[in-house]
């Protein structure tokens, strides 16, 4: 019953999100913005339950699988691919390495700074 | 005779969605099984061989995409509220974040920038059309929300699920060596910059590494994906790449 009301619970708050994202017209996909209202919530209510941790364990924890199906649709798109693969894959590779390797950087050189900030401060 | 009944059978079974569903189920519990029987060796990403080997299984059988997704979409539905679920990991993080706001806000933001604009720049230096550039933009982000990124830009959403899926599995197969490379054994670091880049297949590999690493990965995922959903389709609008 655990996981039923849990995954219910992340429905409601997926429709939620689609719903006003079509009525406020964001230009913000609705999970996302279902994932921050149903944050906005825990933060609010200073706890999250057992029915929602046991159901976003069981999705989470098979997060990959749930890529598979899209990633089969590779397929449909076999001629643009072998037409572009060079451009493709270069910047699907680099850019790749580009983005991990700054935002890892960034994140160090700016965790650096605040931090010796605040002892100076003290 | 018997061949021709199993014909009949596979013609009856590809019209219903269980075959799809089911081929998807047992195809990735092999794929992860093989994965953990070579000691999690990064290129053989469970996601990466079950897309193989489907491919390959669709192909030899003659079966289209449209047939195979009338299965696969119950497994593709689930991204929406695996996207909303991510909120749990989010919130439990909530103190950690708090003590670091401004480092993962400064970072994500550049990332976010920084992960849609290198793809476009080399995938436009080295001649790729502007639909696949555009539906390049958004391959740092969690497959739902850069289709949905995708679609607003005007790129192709199919073939953006594609492009993310295979660079979550770029990240998750590089990521341990860039760092060791970088020398960061900071968990933390690690998994935002995971997260950022290769979102939730990245993240999945993350939480085979540690599960800081992996809450982390979960959040930058989830704040990156945001921060590029608001960003990005105003910014190519504002930098007039949008028609």
């Amino acid at each position: 019953m655990n996981f039923l009301n849990g995954i219910t619970l992340l429905l409601i708050y997926q429709l939620a999100g689609e719903i006003s994202v079509l009525l406020l017209r964001i230009p913000v996909p609705g999970p996302v913005l279902g994932m921050i209202m149903l944050f906005i919530t825990l933060v609010w209510r200073g706890r999250s339950s057992t029915s929602l941790d046991s159901a976003s364990t069981a999705l989470l924890s098979h997060l990959s699988l749930l890529f598979v199906p899209a990633g089969v649709g590779m397929m449909v798109h076999f001629d643009r691919i072998i037409n572009e693969w060079l451009p493709i894959s270069i910047a699907l590779i680099l850019s790749t390495v580009i983005t991990m390797a700054a935002t890892a950087a960034i994140m160090l050189a700016s965790r650096r700074l605040l931090t010796k900030k605040v002892q100076k401060d003290d | 005779m018997i061949e021709r009944d199993l014909a009949a059978i596979w013609v009856y079974l590809s019209t219903t969605p269980l075959l799809g569903l089911t081929i998807t189920l047992v195809t990735y519990s092999l794929a992860h099984q093989l994965y953990i029987y070579a000691n999690s060796n990064p290129l053989l990403n469970p996601v990466l061989t079950s897309m193989v080997a489907l491919i390959i299984l669709l192909v030899f059988t003659g079966t289209s995409y449209e047939t195979y997704f009338e299965g696969g979409q119950f497994v593709h539905f689930l991204l929406g509220p695996a996207t909303v679920a991510l909120a749990i990991p989010l919130y439990q993080q909530c103190s950690k974040l708090r003590k670091l706001f401004l480092p993962v806000a400064i970072t994500v933001i550049s990332g976010a920038l920084i992960g849609a604009f290198s793809s476009i720049g080399i995938a436009w230096f080295l001649g790729a059309s502007l639909q696949t550039q555009l539906s390049l933009a958004p391959k740092s982000v969690t497959a739902p929300v850069a289709m949905g990124i995708s679609e607003k830009i005007g790129g192709l959403p199919s073939l953006t699920a594609v492009l993310v899926v295979l660079t979550g599995i770029i990240g998750a197969v590089i990521g341990s060596k860039l760092f060791e490379l970088m020398r960061i054994k900071d968990d933390s670091v690690k998994g935002i910059a995971m997260g950022i880049s290769a979102h939730g297949i990245g993240t999945a590999r993350a939480f085979q590494v540690s599960s800081e690493m992996g809450a982390f990965s979960a959040l930058a995922m989830a704040l990156s994906a945001f921060a590029t959903a608001v960003i990005l389709p105003w910014l190519l609008n504002f930098l007039g790449m949008l028609n």
